[in-house]
């Protein structure tokens, strides 16, 4: 059981207007875009989120659970201010991103899935996240920070840490 | 025939390229004219089949034959759905394309919509580009204010609507019948086939899919011929493709080339990717997306038989598996003597480990195996015998499972052992040299 929650009222408006794009009946498409303006409403998708998604798409919550556990992008469990997305895959590698990698969790003082003392960084590791000539590259929320270097990180952290 | 033509990125440096309005008066949505007041939806299927393009998502099969394997019965929806899930390592190309010039993907689904007679159809994006999301729903906003889209375009009695769905984090579901369970809300296991998504796809309909990059092609196709885009490229490898280039080279980033260029031209060329950083060697180039086999720089400028390789479906796949690769996604990946090529590979059998749906065994359990073995190896606890055992693990997986992910999953790893077998037995023989800091075994012989 968990505790009652709901969109925020420019959120629900969305999320009607989400669930009418798709054919009469087949309601459950918009699951996806559900979980995902829960995350960016609450920061991370709680067992409550879902069952509030269940009953506005009615379907039953074990729907929801077993799709976000599924994807990778959905957080379930709380998160820090920040999460920092990094991608670990073969070609941000030779763009030299295990250096900067290292880099960064020297800097935060945290390894991956952990989050920092103070709340603010959460340290997720992902793969592949279409950018690779662009590497070394993470995501934090919908930006992306590319070309990273050292010097890049340090600037990047000291700016959210303000 | 016209050297470096530009079908897909020919205004993508145009300033305000992504509104409406500098999109059309560079030409744009003429191809949308020309269908819905000049042809049928036949005529626009004859044209793409006479293009020759095909699928850039992968697997290169011809478009407009696929098009044409579309069931058509009565009073039953059909659906398109563009796959810009973009997951493949290695692969930017349709982020590129998406962000920088989106009314194209929008022209080239109203096109193809048209073509295949379908009045909603998707374009299913990997949830992680959700900026680029907003950047098409835009540019569909700006397209139905103009008439292009929503009921009755141009007054031609035809309607479509466009919707944007987002992933969720998933490599498989650009596997295309993932994609399709996934657009339906569940989890993306791919499903088995038959019945194939041309008789039973979306909500278990005649269904369409097709990469991002295949539908962009279609507006040029139309407004052109389609015998004008088959003159171009070389022999089946009709037009001018995407590649997403990256690692050590001088200039990485997303290029549009003529198919049959010469790979040698591509990889010097100040055009493109000018070459190898300074004071280094090729050693290795993953020339498709990380599924596609690994190639030691020398059999990659050249075949097996001493002759120049092209970029181009039919002679990077010269040689077969034994000394060839594959075109794949375009995702082109170049590696200089710094490379591992053991960690490499660990890497890539990480990520596949990590992205199986677990629907099959084989997938499941064997790139968890893979792996497994491979972090030993690459951390100097590996012997001999594991060299073998991902030889076998490998060839158990591939063509046993639901999907092709599981052969996506072998091929990298076959292929470096099968050309870079020393290196991983070099990692057996001398643990403590092979994981040292920076240490990295090199064979001259391969450099380039
Ligand atoms: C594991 C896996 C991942 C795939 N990922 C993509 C992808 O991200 N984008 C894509 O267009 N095709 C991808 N494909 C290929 C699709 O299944 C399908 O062949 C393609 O979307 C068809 O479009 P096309 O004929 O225009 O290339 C993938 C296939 C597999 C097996
Ligand atoms: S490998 Fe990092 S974005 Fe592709």
């Amino acid at each position: 059981m968990s505790d009652k929650i709901a969109f925020s009222e420019d959120r629900l408006a969305k999320a009607k207007e989400i669930i009418l794009r798709y054919p009469e009946g087949k309601q459950k498409s918009a699951l996806l875009p559900l979980l995902h303006l829960a995350q960016e409403q609450f920061g991370w998708v709680s067992a409550a989120s879902m069952d509030y998604i269940a009953e506005m798409l009615q379907i039953e919550p074990i729907e929801v659970y077993e799709v976000a556990t599924f994807y990778t992008m959905f957080h379930l469990e709380p998160v820090g201010k920040h999460v920092i997305e990094y991608c670990r895959t073969g070609p941000c590698c030779t763009m030299g991103g295990e250096e900067v990698y290292d880099h960064l969790k020297t800097k935060l003082k945290i390894e991956a899935n952990q989050t920092t003392s103070n709340g603010l960084f959460t340290l997720k590791e992902v793969e592949c996240l279409a950018a690779c000539g662009w590497g070394p590259c993470f995501q934090i929320r919908e930006k992306f920070y590319m070309h990273l270097t050292n010097e890049k990180v340090d600037g990047i952290i000291e700016e959210l840490s303000k | 025939m016209a050297k470096g033509i530009k079908i897909l990125t020919e205004h993508i440096n145009t300033p305000g390229i992504e509104t409406f309005e500098v999109y059309k008066k560079s030409g744009g949505y003429a191809a949308v004219e020309k269908v819905i007041k000049k042809m049928t939806p036949e005529e626009v299927v004859e044209e793409v089949k006479k293009s020759g393009v095909r699928g850039r998502g992968g697997a290169g099969f011809p478009m407009g034959m696929k098009w044409s394997f579309l069931a058509k019965p009565e009073g039953v929806p059909r659906y398109l759905v563009c796959n810009a899930d973009e997951s493949e390592p290695g692969t930017f190309k349709d982020h590129f394309l998406m962000k920088s010039i989106p009314h194209l993907l929008i022209e080239g689904m109203i096109v193809s919509s048209f073509a295949l007679g379908a009045h909603k159809s998707f374009i299913y994006v990997r949830g992680e580009l959700m900026y680029v999301i907003r950047i098409l729903e835009k540019a569909i906003e700006e397209a139905k204010a103009a008439g292009y889209l929503g009921k009755n375009i141009l007054g031609s009695g035809y309607d479509l609507e466009l919707v944007v769905q987002p992933g969720g984090g998933a490599y498989i579901c650009g596997e295309e019948t993932a994609l399709l369970e996934s657009l339906e809300g569940k989890r993306g296991n791919p499903r088995n086939k038959p019945p194939f998504p041309a008789v039973k796809g979306l909500y278990q309909s005649p269904t369409v899919v097709n990469n991002v990059e295949s539908i962009a092609n279609t507006p040029w196709i139309i407004n052109n011929g389609g015998d004008a885009y088959a003159a171009l490229g070389i022999g089946r490898s009709t037009g001018t493709k995407l590649i997403s280039a990256s690692g050590h080279i001088k200039n990485p980033g997303v290029y549009e080339i003529e198919l049959g260029l010469p790979v040698e031209e591509f990889l010097y060329s100040d055009e493109f990717l000018g070459g190898i950083r300074d004071g280094h060697h090729l050693k290795a180039v993953v020339a498709g997306g990380s599924s596609v086999p690994i190639l030691p720089a020398n059999l990659f400028l050249k075949t097996a038989n001493g002759e120049d390789r092209l970029m181009s479906y039919e002679s990077l796949s010269d040689g077969g598996f034994a000394s060839g690769t594959m075109l794949g996604s375009g995702g082109f990946i170049a590696m200089d003597e710094t490379t591992c090529i053991v960690r490499n590979t660990w890497n890539f059998s990480r990520f596949y480990h990590h992205e199986s749906c677990g629907q099959c065994s084989p997938c499941r359990e064997g790139t968890g195996w893979m792996e497994k073995v491979l972090h030993r190896i690459e951390h100097g606890h590996g012997n001999m015998r594991d060299i073998d055992l991902l030889v076998d693990v490998a060839k158990k997986i591939e063509g046993n499972t639901i999907c092709p992910l599981g052969d996506a999953a072998a091929w990298p790893v076959a292929s470096a052992i099968r050309h870079f077998r020393d290196e991983f037995e070099w990692h057996v023989k001398y643990p403590k040299e092979a994981t040292m800091k920076g240490a990295v075994y090199v064979k001259e012989e391969v450099l380039v």
